[in-house]
């Protein structure tokens, strides 16, 4: 009689694809791409990061959440108090504290630092607002984005309000936001098959089951919710050390909702859908994009109108969702059976 | 008093627009449980469809220079076709999918939407000049307040008046609100459900060609951009007002413009520009202290 294999033996193959699929792309571009191409990959693994952060959220508890966007400001402007060189920010941000506008942290200490504290706002948000479920909480998501997005693009002394904080150092490339897109979906996979994930994602199917099985549905939620706010806060510190600027305007209404998109074309309950959604549709845009510069085939120039490109991309979304409603891989992860053990046995 | 009246009027002319807009949206959730993020867009198409496609700064109208007897209807008109052509075109085969899918779908068909004006009319804001004597203040009770702003009073007004009897009194409108009630149900007694959910596109979408009119008057610009907000203000009111429930729609509209009117005139200076966290907080809280809505019907109470 053998052991059943365990949840971790069964499905760590989907990660280690995911994240094999990402080095693929960053290899590829790191000998064939040019510099801007580099910057689109970057763009696109920052993005990757952010949907997974969205996915342990929204593809666990089954809430959508309009909200997140805010968490990637939190953490991109707390890069910028952390990173930016402590004498251009007592002209540009004076009211900051005195311990952090005379701070310089490395890299790294401002990731953890600054996607810790997206973390904590999203654990004193989630107190409350985890007691809400369905629609209700999606549109409280949304107004903590519209508070978020106020206060950011209001506090003259310590955002810059609406003109945008620079000096951030530009450190983030495409090995930075390979790291970073990896280290998501690794901590997206690991509380996916934990008992939290496994409890929330109970509670999504059932709600009335789970809860009547001991389930502290309110508890998971808040759980999630933070964990998610950590992945997003990390990728907007990736995103201002890669554009080396912030400004509130950049994670809004636009950034939510065409990740958003992403997210529920690739599935909305998978993990492996919200990697592909991101990559395909990226590389859609990408491809869409080329053909709008113009493109030679056979001595033939084609050449698309300007525009056409974004209504294309609209297009593409609602037939894949008109043919796949839950997107394009549903439930399912991308999973090599067996991998990497012996293949069980029929029994 | 005076002053009280002006603010009175401010909060019922921007409640209004609110109002017409989430009962827009109340319409189609409903119906079909569609949240429809494109709605916003149907106002800006509706008030782009008055002028002739250039990238310059201002405007040529082209069916805006029609007298109002005529270009009205055929405004609205516009509204209603391309609301519903956007049910046929894309909803009508999402009927099975999630709410997520089907809200997602519409923000895709509304971006769509953009970039078609977008490529058309460029992504500048243009001056259109619309009715613009209506801009001139009237005097009632020694309040000066523009006519345009009781002009929208009233035409919301009369707008909800009509709708409550085409509901009420009409079979159309019966069917409409048993299907918001139980389609399942409503669809075993015989009610056509593409008919009622056509119905329900082509109503929100004359919604949206009037906020368009009126929008278009009162701001005197038209930007690709305009509909997104009212629609979220909508989006939110819909939801506080219980999603499903017309009158809740209307009230919650009305109460969040009122809101927004009220903290922009009371809070100290300094907080001024935070009107909009004060607001969303307020949201929140409500949310907290009736998360079904404000006045939920008892059908969207789910029974175990």
């Amino acid at each position: 009689m053998k052991q059943p294999q365990s949840v971790l033996a069964k499905t760590i193959s989907t990660p280690v694809i995911l994240i094999a699929l990402l080095v693929v792309i960053a290899i590829l571009t790191a000998l064939f791409g040019s510099g801007s191409f580099a910057r689109t990959v970057t763009e696109i693994f920052i993005r990757v990061a952010f949907v997974v952060g969205l996915y342990i959220f929204i593809g666990n508890s089954g809430v959508i959440s309009f909200g997140h966007a805010g968490f990637m400001c939190i953490g991109a402007y707390a890069a910028a108090w952390f990173t930016v060189p402590p004498m251009m920010k007592k002209v540009l941000l004076p009211g900051l504290p005195e311990i952090v506008s005379n701070a310089q942290l490395p890299f790294l200490g401002s990731l953890v630092l600054s996607s810790f504290l997206a973390a904590l706002v999203a654990l004193l948000v989630g107190l409350i607002m985890m007691r809400l479920a369905g629609i209700a909480a999606s549109i409280a998501t949304f107004a903590f984005l519209a508070v978020i997005n106020t206060v950011y693009a209001n506090w003259e002394s310590v955002t810059a309000a609406t003109s945008s904080v620079v000096g951030i150092p530009m450190v983030t490339g495409v090995w930075t936001s390979l790291f970073g897109a990896s280290a998501a979906i690794l901590i997206a996979y690991f509380y996916s098959i934990s008992r939290w994930g496994l409890a929330l994602r109970a509670a999504r199917d059932e709600d009335i089951a789970a809860s009547a099985s001991g389930v502290d549905i309110y508890r998971q939620r808040l759980i999630s919710f933070v964990i998610s706010a950590f992945v997003c806060g990390m990728s907007g510190v990736l995103y201002a050390h890669y554009l080396g600027v912030v400004n509130p305007d950049a994670f809004y209404l636009g950034i939510t909702f065409i990740s958003l998109s992403m997210f529920v074309v690739g599935g909305m309950s998978s993990l492996s859908g919200a990697v592909l959604g991101v990559v395909i549709i990226s590389a859609i845009i990408q491809i869409l994009r080329w053909f709008e510069k113009g493109i030679d085939i056979g001595g033939l120039t084609l050449e698309l109108p300007n525009g056409i490109q974004e209504i294309a991309i609209g297009v593409v979304m609602i037939v894949i969702l008109v043919f796949r409603p839950a997107g394009l891989l549903g439930k399912r992860e991308v999973l090599l059976k067996g991998w990497p053990f012996k293949r069980r046995t029929a029994d | 008093m005076t002053a009280v009246l002006q603010i009175l009027f401010d909060a019922l002319a921007v409640g209004s627009i609110y109002a017409l807009g989430a009962l827009g949206i109340a319409l189609i959730f409903g119906v079909m449980r569609l949240v429809n993020f494109a709605h916003g867009d149907y106002i800006a198409f509706c008030v782009f469809a008055m002028l002739v496609p250039s990238t310059d700064v201002v405007a040529i109208v082209l069916i805006g220079k029609l007298p109002a007897i005529l270009l009205i209807p055929i405004i609205l008109l516009i509204g209603a076709v391309i609301s519903v052509l956007s049910e046929m075109l894309v909803f009508r085969h999402l009927r099975n999918a999630n709410p997520a899918t089907m809200m997602i779908c519409s923000f895709a068909l509304g971006f769509v939407i953009q970039h078609v004006l977008l490529m058309f009319y460029s992504s500048r804001p243009k001056a259109i000049n619309l009715w613009s004597n209506l801009s001139l203040p009237v005097e009632i009770f020694g309040a000066r307040i523009p006519l345009l702003q009781l002009l929208t009073i009233i035409i919301t007004f009369v707008i909800l008046v009509a709708l409550m009897w085409f509901l009420k009194r009409t079979r159309y409108g019966l069917e409409m609100r048993a299907a918001a009630e139980d389609f399942t149900m409503a669809r075993m007694l015989g009610v056509r459900a593409n008919r009622v959910i056509m119905t329900a596109f082509a109503v929100s979408g004359l919604l949206a060609a009037s906020i368009g009119l009126i929008l278009a008057t009162q701001t005197g610009v038209a930007d690709i951009r305009m509909g997104m907000p009212i629609m979220l203000v909508a989006f939110v009111a819909t939801v506080i007002g219980g999603l499903g429930s017309l009158p809740g729609a209307v009230i919650c509209g009305l109460l969040i413009g009122a809101a927004s009117v009220l903290l922009q005139v009371f809070l100290p200076l300094d907080a001024r520009p935070f009107r909009d966290a004060f607001l969303y907080s307020a949201v929140i809280l409500c949310l907290l202290w009736r998360p079904d809505g404000i006045f939920a019907p008892r059908s969207a109470k789910q029974r175990v």
